[in-house]
């Protein structure tokens, strides 16, 4: 305990200027992505081995953030290949112990001048990693409240109608804590970016008491879509892009009044990455709009480019029939380019401190254990 | 069946002894340090023996270990029930079709598991081919699910584990001289009596056999809980898997792995004592 | 009657899911959930290798099966033939670890290899994903071949080595014919736990992934309907197999020499 208690400060690391002394392209990289984070084809991969002459390995294998950082964990502590150049995180627990326990590879922006040119303001400097010294945002994504027109015959737009006894049995949560606890805390009247723990214990009596009281079904990770999109629970929490691009025409998303969370999905390199001058590359050519559109086509997610949407126009003019309904769709959606006032009512995951962390875990965790 | 060669056995049992040694008793050993041990993954744990692990594991989580208890053992039993008249009419009425039936009742297992489970969400869900017709013909009111409740988990486990409870059924019932149960007829007169006193009692050795190798991997399932069940029907080997690998701490999941394991060796052991070993470890015992 | 009657609805009940699954492999469904019927198409299996680390993740599957099979079964028939065959010291050890073995929760073994290859440092990958497959497939052959051996008439092999037959002539002559519908009954459980599991393999493949871990998350965005085409296949393959071994010896049915093991 000794030992801890001294050495706790001094551990995150500082971005290391000497990191990229030595180092270069290789013309290959690995890189590891969530599940349907890009088109079936690959097609935007095959463009950047195109344009590049890097060739990439391109694997699925993150199925969620926890896990993942369970599995790279060891072998970055034992400064071992994890046998990828390139990863997404989302902002969060793990994100945020990687940058403290030095995994990842303090970023040249140097190198990255599209990212200075093309990302937009909004997506600049996060609070969860300041002057992106460690990452750059792949795709951004809002939770809100998604439900099912056919069954909710009010419009729904306060996260206090998750609570409501008259959807009894028909309310979906998500299991991840930092999920829950967010809306538990607008539940309670408090903004999530500055909660204490005294509002963690009063969201998570809330949210116990909603568990207990039987109106919620389920807590899901992802498959409430499925769910919500049959009608097995008619409200629920949800993620903009996959109402966007899963659910059935009857699903509708709002973003509460209360507030909603807004997270990113971000590209990094781990600091035992055997390629990372090309991992830096490939960040730094999907900041070109030209190259995002497509992929923002495909996944339905937040871009942090936003002349993509000018591309995704262009695009809707020169097809025809059903893909340009498609795209015109997309180019239009708030779910894809929120407007400015929703923007304003989103909010981050708490950042938690070594300390507050096990305190806040604690306090939401066991809620969707059933503990 | 004594043989001679006194180097043979240790040479045969010496690479698979290994094997076990390395990735069995080892990592076992390993684990039980490790759920005394304190710290974070950060700064790194080291061995305080720090039994609050257990304590703090059990205080939030005994609840979910005692569910895990319960549903396992309302599964076995409906394994049990459901599996016995099958495995009766197979081993005295089936034939020379033994086999094929037999072949049938473990084939659905090829299909990995998952996608089987979650062929049971497509078949059961709210308003599915299953519920749908009945609910659209007043037959069950429109709020009725299966999906989401301790029932569906219960059912899933019985469903996933069931051969493991029908096969050792089956193989007892198999040994029994043929003659017996007529002879059983003949002198008790009337079919329950000749049942209840003859056959059930020499069958039992493979419902014993059955329950054990059905409840002790129900109890550690998560799976079904996690795909089949609600807010309620949580079971402690999710807890266990996302200590690990959501949070990274190792030592509380090892702990209430540990619990887990403790909780079923000494279920298993008392229900062996009260049944006579034989009948359920064989001659390992 | 009413016993067959019942033994079929049973085994209506078992195959349901399966063929459910089969069904969905042709379902004609645009986006990516594929959970709702929406007509008749064989473009998945026209496609079936269209979803790189579906197809990836199911080669890694079949040779980490083929692997960790061949080694469990040869690993399992050496133990099983001294375990059935000779009395030595520890015997009693060694058939309680091997018990210990194949009756513990796959869980807590996932569990406890993962503390040791986080405590040591090993990388996980490929090569743990096959120590972690052959040790729990490893028990079940060896249960079975022991259970193949008690049966055998140890005359026999002593008439060979009356006859002169040197140790391996009598293992490769008449012991391997004789105990080898327990090893094949062996292999075939090893086969089938190996492909399909979730839970040691999440444990203790780093992010190696296999078919059903990769259906598994999948499952959290929708499943594509080539893993029901390649699921179907597997089941295809897998049923074949066991029919085939199940009809090369018609009396002796492979599959519950374990659990009569167990049970005895």
């Amino acid at each position: 305990m000794a030992a801890s208690a001294c050495g706790v400060k001094g551990r995150g690391k500082a971005p290391d200027a000497d990191f990229w002394r030595g180092k270069r392209a290789a013309g290959k990289l690995s890189w590891a992505n969530w599940p349907g984070y890009m088109q079936d084809d690959q097609a935007t991969i095959k463009a950047f081995e195109r344009d590049s002459g890097v060739r990439v390995t391109y694997r699925e294998v993150i199925e969620e953030t926890g896990p993942w950082f369970g599995k790279i964990q060891a072998p970055l502590a034992a400064h071992q290949s994890i046998g990828f150049d390139l990863m997404v995180l989302t902002n969060g627990i793990q994100l945020e112990k990687c940058r403290r326990l030095g995994y990842l590879a303090p970023l040249d922006h140097a190198r990255l001048p599209n990212f200075e040119k093309y990302a937009g303001p909004g997506f600049k400097n996060p609070s969860f990693d300041p002057g992106n010294a460690f990452t750059v945002p792949y795709e951004s994504g809002v939770t809100g409240i998604a439900y099912n027109t056919r069954y909710v015959k009010e419009e729904i737009t306060s996260i206090a109608q998750l609570f409501d006894p008259k959807y009894k049995g028909r309310v979906g949560m998500m299991s991840d804590s930092q999920e829950l606890g967010s809306f538990g805390v607008f539940a309670v009247g408090a903004d999530p970016e500055k909660s204490t723990p005294d509002d963690w214990r009063r969201a998570a009596a809330k949210l116990r008491r909603q568990r207990d009281d039987g109106i919620v079904r389920k807590y899901y990770e992802q498959d409430y879509v499925d769910a919500v999109s049959k009608g097995e629970v008619w409200l629920t929490m949800a993620w903009s892009g996959d109402v966007y691009t899963m659910a059935g025409p009857d699903v509708a998303f709002v973003v509460p009044e209360e507030g909603g969370t807004s997270w990113t999905d971000n590209l990094c390199i781990p600091s035992t990455a055997e390629h990372p001058v090309d991992a830096l590359t490939l960040m730094d050519w999907l900041y070109v709009p030209e190259h995002n559109a497509p992929l923002t086509e495909f996944v339905n997610y937040i871009t942090p480019v936003p002349d993509t949407r000018r591309i995704i126009r262009a695009d809707a003019q020169k097809a025809s029939g059903k893909k340009a309904k498609e795209l015109t769709r997309l180019a239009d959606s708030p779910l894809v380019f929120p407007n400015a006032d929703e923007l304003a009512r989103l909010r981050r995951y708490r950042r938690l401190t070594q300390d507050e962390e096990p305190v806040y875990q604690r306090a939401f965790e066991p809620i969707p254990r059933g503990a | 069946m004594a043989r001679r060669g006194r180097f043979a056995p240790y040479l045969l049992v010496l690479p698979g002894g290994l094997w076990l040694l390395a990735f069995f008793l080892i990592p076992m050993t390993l684990m039980a340090s490790l759920s005394l041990q304190s710290g974070n993954l950060i700064d790194g744990f080291r061995q305080t023996f720090h039994w609050q692990n257990y304590r703090d594991g059990i205080g939030v989580y005994g609840g979910v270990l005692a569910r895990s208890l319960g549903y396992a053992l309302a599964a076995t039993v409906a394994c049990a029930v459901l599996s016995y008249p099958a495995a009766h009419w197979i081993a005295f009425r089936a034939g020379r079709h033994k086999t094929r039936y037999l072949f049938l009742l473990v084939v659905p297992y090829f299909v990995s598991f998952v996608l089987r489970t979650f062929a049971w969400r497509q078949v059961l869900t709210d308003d599915g081919p299953l519920l749908g017709p009945l609910k659209d013909h007043g037959l069950l009111p429109t709020d009725f699910r299966v999906l989401d409740t301790g029932f569906a988990v219960i059912a899933g486990l019985t469903y996933n584990f069931l051969p493991f409870m029908a096969l050792p059924i089956y193989v007892a019932l198999e040994r029994v001289d043929r003659s017996l149960p007529e002879a059983a007829r003949d002198l008790y007169a009337g079919r329950a009596a000749a049942f209840a006193r003859v056959l059930l009692p020499l069958s039992l050795p493979g419902v014993f056999a059955g329950a054990v190798l059905t409840f002790v991997p129900m109890a550690a399932d998560y799976v079904n809980a996690e795909v089949l069940g609600g807010p309620d029907d949580t079971m402690v080997g999710g807890v266990v898997r996302a200590e690990y690998f959501d949070n990274g701490a190792y030592p509380t999941a090892s702990a209430l792995s540990f619990t887990l394991m403790a909780v079923l060796l000494v279920a298993v052991l008392a229900y062996a004592r009260a049944l006579g070993a034989r009948n359920v470890l064989g001659d390992a015992a | 009657m009413i016993g067959r009657a019942y033994t079929w609805l049973l085994l209506g009940w078992l195959l349901l899911p399966v063929a459910v699954m089969a069904l969905f492999a042709f379902n004609d469904t645009e986006n990516r959930g594929n959970t709702r019927w929406q007509g008749f198409t064989l473009r998945w299996y026209q496609h079936l290798f269209d979803r790189p680390d579906l197809t990836r993740a199911f080669a890694t599957s079949v040779v980490l099966a083929l692997v960790s099979t061949a080694v469990a079964t040869v690993l399992g028939t050496l133990a099983g033939l001294a375990l059935g065959r000779y009395r030595f010291r520890g015997r009693g050890a060694v058939n309680v670890v091997v018990l210990m073995s194949v009756a513990c929760p796959e869980l807590v073994l996932g569990a406890a290899l993962l503390s040791m290859f986080v405590t040591l440092n090993v990388p996980r990958g490929f090569p743990t994903l096959v120590a972690a497959h052959v040790l729990f497939s490893l028990g079940f052959v060896a249960v079975t071949v022991r259970a193949r051996v008690a049966g055998l008439d140890p005359a026999v092999d002593e008439a060979a080595r009356d006859l002169g037959a040197g140790p391996w002539a009598r293992f490769r002559l008449v012991t391997l014919p004789m105990i080898a519908p327990g090893v094949a009954a062996g292999a075939l459980l090893a086969f089938a736990m190996s492909i399909d599991d979730v839970v040691v393999t999440g444990f203790t493949g780093g992010s190696t992934v296999t078919f059903p871990v990769w259906v598994y998350g999948a499952t959290k965005t929708g499943v594509p309907p080539q893993a029901n085409a390649l699921g179907t296949l597997l089941f295809a393959a897998g049923a074949l197999a066991a029919l085939a071994a199940s009809r090369r010896r018609p009396r002796q049915s492979s599959e519950p020499k374990i659990t009569e093991e167990i049970s005895r």
